[in-house]
């Protein structure tokens, strides 16, 4: 009796700091980074950007990364899709280990990264050059509307609005049908409505397609609003803070409690709470 | 705010050829009350000019010097973007290139006559060498550092769509710096049409660049030689004209405007 008192009582504690145990792992993580370290060499000095990132995230899960402008984490997310090598450690992926970029895993920048010479419908169809002329213009249909372009397909993006351009990057990047998105501030550049409007956005798509996305934020609203977990990372050189598990249902009351003390807790851990 | 600088329709042609018009007045006036026996008014040009069309040389000369023009320019076109591509896309070939380029190409292709003549003898084919020489260095810097700026954001997402080399090139590389490609383009052309008169004028003996001389030569016929720098004129702003349409492509045009 006394034990079931005991157990529960630490079951107690680890709910309510449920915040920062990881959740149960799955039996194969979809994304393993190991001890990866990065430094780079600067007019001959050497400045450390990542320090021992040990990270694993498993199929269909949403990822943030957030940190401070500058501290590392957009280094990190490009080492995970592989366009950098870590100076040390390595990062899996289904087990295998990542030697380089691959459209099975695509990378959705932070600026505008969609081609300006091409048209809606040929940034979309980018990607699809193995496929069919059928299947090619079967796609490109579906995704145009899936990001809700329709009636832009042959419009080039100087004539798109900066949330329709990331749309439409975000299309490119789900035509190729990959199984992991990297997205690197996709919403830094665009005004606070737009960027409300593009989070709901990301959330339907991503609850349609269940890709596994890993998304680097500066914004402590937004990792709570889209991700399963969010990773709290340092100033760099970065290592990871905190893990903290967002265990509030979707769609997301950002008024809630929850929500509140959640979000009180990272300002906490990053320094940032409310003094008073 | 800028309406009082806006011309209407009737102002754009209106303005110019008033321009024109004084500058031809003054010209005109300058020749009779200085009473030079040299120099020839706006009427004389003008008859100097029915005499070529009469003599079927305008035509024949003009088609000469753009031959020339076109050869030389669009085979430096044809080996220029290549090269430049490679350069561009390769830093240390770019740098190890780059000190030679740079000291070619401040030599004025005029220099280069006396060698492309010992080299081809008097003829098109020494006047087209020229203007492959004037056009070549400026094509092959220009997409040098076009490709040099592409951005890696770019490259980074051709790779990830899996693109091989020669894909990457084709489909990112060179439409990302197409419009600083063609910018290059249009310089070189002119100055391609700047350096064929000049050519002209030793290495061969047909083309605008020979009228001007020659006229000069035989008998001082100053009415042609102007005619003949008119015709030059007329012939270079068409060539320009011509080209600044490669600008108005839509797959270009997105480099020459200010993204917000």
């Amino acid at each position: 009796m006394a034990q079931t008192v005991s157990t529960l009582a630490s079951t107690f504690v680890a709910t309510s700091k449920v915040a920062s145990v990881p959740q149960p792992k799955p039996l194969q993580a979809k994304l393993c980074a190991e001890g990866v370290t990065m430094i780079f060499k600067r007019n001959g000095s050497y400045v450390p950007v990542l320090e021992d990132v040990t990270l694993s995230a498993s199929e269909g899960e949403f990822v943030c990364l957030l940190g401070p402008s500058g501290c590392g984490k957009s280094t990190f997310l490009n080492i995970l899709a592989g366009f950098l090598v870590p100076t040390q450690g390595r990062v899996l992926i289904d087990g295998k280990a990542v030697r380089g970029p691959d459209p099975r895993r695509i990378f959705v920048f932070q600026e505008r990264g969609v081609f300006p010479w091409l048209t809606v419908s040929g940034n979309i169809g980018f990607g699809l050059f193995k496929c069919s002329k059928k299947e090619r213009t079967s796609r490109i249909a579906y995704y145009v509307d899936m990001v809700g372009l329709q009636g832009f397909e042959g419009a080039y993006p100087h004539e798109l609005s900066g949330g329709m351009k990331q749309r439409l990057e975000v299309a490119r990047a789900l035509a190729v049908n990959p199984d992991m998105l990297f997205l690197d501030e996709p919403f830094g550049a665009l005004d606070s409505i737009t960027r409300l409007t593009m989070r709901s956005e990301l959330l339907r798509i991503w609850e349609a397609e269940r890709k596994t996305i890993i998304f680097v934020t500066h914004d402590i609203e937004e990792a709570i609003q889209l991700a399963d977990r969010v990773v709290v990372m340092s100033t760099r050189p970065a290592r990871i803070q905190r893990i903290v598990n967002i265990d509030i249902i979707r769609p997301r009351d950002i008024s809630s409690r929850r929500y509140l003390e959640l979000r009180d807790g990272i300002l906490e851990e990053i320094g940032l709470a409310h003094k008073g | 705010m800028n309406a009082p600088l806006q011309f209407d329709r009737w102002e754009r042609y209106f303005w110019p050829l008033l321009a024109i018009n004084i500058t031809l007045a003054l010209w005109y006036f300058s020749v009779r009350w200085s009473g030079t026996e040299i120099f020839p008014s706006p009427l004389d040009v003008e008859r100097g000019m029915a005499e070529l069309v009469h003599r079927g040389l305008l035509w024949r000369y003009t088609l000469n010097s753009l031959s020339r023009v076109a050869f030389g320019y669009v085979s430096a076109v044809l080996i220029g973007i290549p090269a430049g591509l490679v350069l561009g896309w390769y830093p240390a070939a770019a740098d190890m290139v780059n000190p030679l380029i740079q000291v070619i190409r401040p030599v004025s292709p005029i220099a280069w006559i006396p060698v492309s003549i010992a080299w081809f003898g008097i003829g098109d084919t020494a006047a087209t060498f020229l203007i492959f020489l004037a056009s070549f260095f400026p094509i092959i810097v220009a997409t040098m550092n076009g490709v040099r700026n592409v951005p890696s954001m770019y490259r980074c997402a051709g790779r990830n769509f899996g693109l091989s080399p020669a894909n990457l090139i084709a489909k990112v590389v060179l439409p990302a710096a197409l419009p600083q490609i063609v910018v290059g383009l249009r310089i070189t052309l002119g100055i391609a049409w700047l350096v064929v008169v000049a050519a002209e004028m030793i290495a061969v003996d047909s083309g605008l660049g020979y009228l001007v001389i020659d006229s000069r030569n035989s008998g001082k016929r100053y009415d042609l030689v102007v005619a003949a720098m008119i015709l030059i004129g007329l012939t270079g702003l068409g060539l320009d004209i011509a080209i600044r349409r490669i600008e108005k492509l839509k797959s270009v045009r997105w480099g020459f405007r200010n993204e917000h």
